[in-house]
């Protein structure tokens, strides 16, 4: 389990640069270099700006965003209905699974929610139906149909 | 558009995310025993044919104060699930937008999208924004409320790694 902290003081500089590297990240030779040029600021002060963001859980991954479906991968949201007291207990065998992604509880009859990421198309429906059986609850698989692209910025 | 075999080990080295160094792609170039301008143009060709959607960062919405995000699902009619789409993804608290298929009889929904804001309060607001300024007052709907979260990461690359690439692990 993740340390609690609260949310941290951000200045401005922090706040560009959330806003700014959510939407793409140079791939040159000095990446921070550039982002600094942009933000007006330089390449030592980012890159310490960016590693205390890191360090706090505001950042958790600086890297590519893999397409998973054509990485011939598979991906879907998936959902569960489960009793209150059995609660734990199925949430412990589906967080074993690999391929679950993040699962969160909702206030739902179907109050599991998680996203399956798997190495193959085919193995989607195969470890909804390994989870229903290893839990005795049936998975109801929700595949997209399209998805809308967002502008990815969550401003701060 | 095959991926190259090099693809593969350059995914794999940048799964654990780039180093925050002045000149971190040539780390991961040094670990693999590869030019770091053609791990460059290897990323820059991946990026391009959309392999990788974008490189950026992951933001944890809990860690920044938003800490309610509520799941909105709507039973749109179908020849307005493209109009209702777009609109939404324009809106800057909807961080997530998908058309799914309505399987069940018990879920008649086939529009998600996700909202992330400090509190459930906002969350509503945000929500009667959206049924107001796009003529949605009858159509079906709920608000899923996240109460515990257990797992967050993106898909990583270990996830859809093809069997028959064999990874050697840059020594330490």
């Amino acid at each position: 389990m993740r340390r609690k902290i609260d949310p941290i003081e951000l200045d401005d500089l922090d706040r560009q640069l959330i806003n700014e590297l959510q939407n793409g990240f140079p791939v040159s030779e000095r990446p921070f270099h550039d982002v600094a040029k942009q933000l007006g600021s330089d390449e030592k002060t980012v890159l310490a700006k960016l590693t205390r963001l890191r360090e706090s859980g505001v950042l958790s991954r600086f890297g590519p965003m893999y397409h998973a479906e054509r990485m011939g991968g598979g991906l879907t949201l998936a959902a569960l209905s489960i009793p209150e007291d059995d609660f734990d207990r199925v949430n412990d065998i589906v967080n074993a699974f690999p391929e679950v992604a993040h699962n969160y509880k909702r206030e739902h009859e179907l109050n599991m929610w998680f996203v399956l990421a798997t190495e193959t198309p085919e193995r989607v429906e195969e470890c909804c139906h390994e989870i229903t059986e290893a839990t005795g609850y049936q998975v109801y698989n929700m595949p997209k149909k399209q998805e809308f692209f967002i502008g990815l910025r969550f401003d701060v | 558009m095959a991926l190259l075999e090099q693809d593969y080990l350059i995914l794999e080295a940048l799964q654990g995310g780039l180093p925050l160094v002045a000149e971190p792609y040539k780390v991961i170039a040094d670990q693999l025993g590869m030019k770091e301008a053609f791990v460059l143009e290897r990323l820059n060709d991946l990026l391009n044919n959309g392999t990788l959607k974008r490189f950026g960062v992951i933001v944890r919405h809990h860690e920044l104060g938003y800490r309610c995000n509520g799941m909105c699902v709507w039973e749109i009619p179908i020849e307005r699930i493209d109009e209702i789409g777009h609109a939404f993804s324009q809106y800057d608290f909807v961080t997530l937008c998908y058309e799914r298929n309505k399987r069940f009889p018990d879920w008649p929904y086939n529009l998600f999208c996700m909202i992330h804001a400090k509190d459930r309060a906002h969350v509503l607001q945000h929500v009667d924004q959206l049924v107001r300024e796009n003529d949605l007052a009858d159509v079906k709907r709920d608000i899923l409320f996240s109460t515990r979260r257990f797992k967050q990461r993106g898909a990583r690359y270990n996830d859809c790694r093809p069997a028959h690439v064999s990874l050697q692990r840059a020594a330490q």
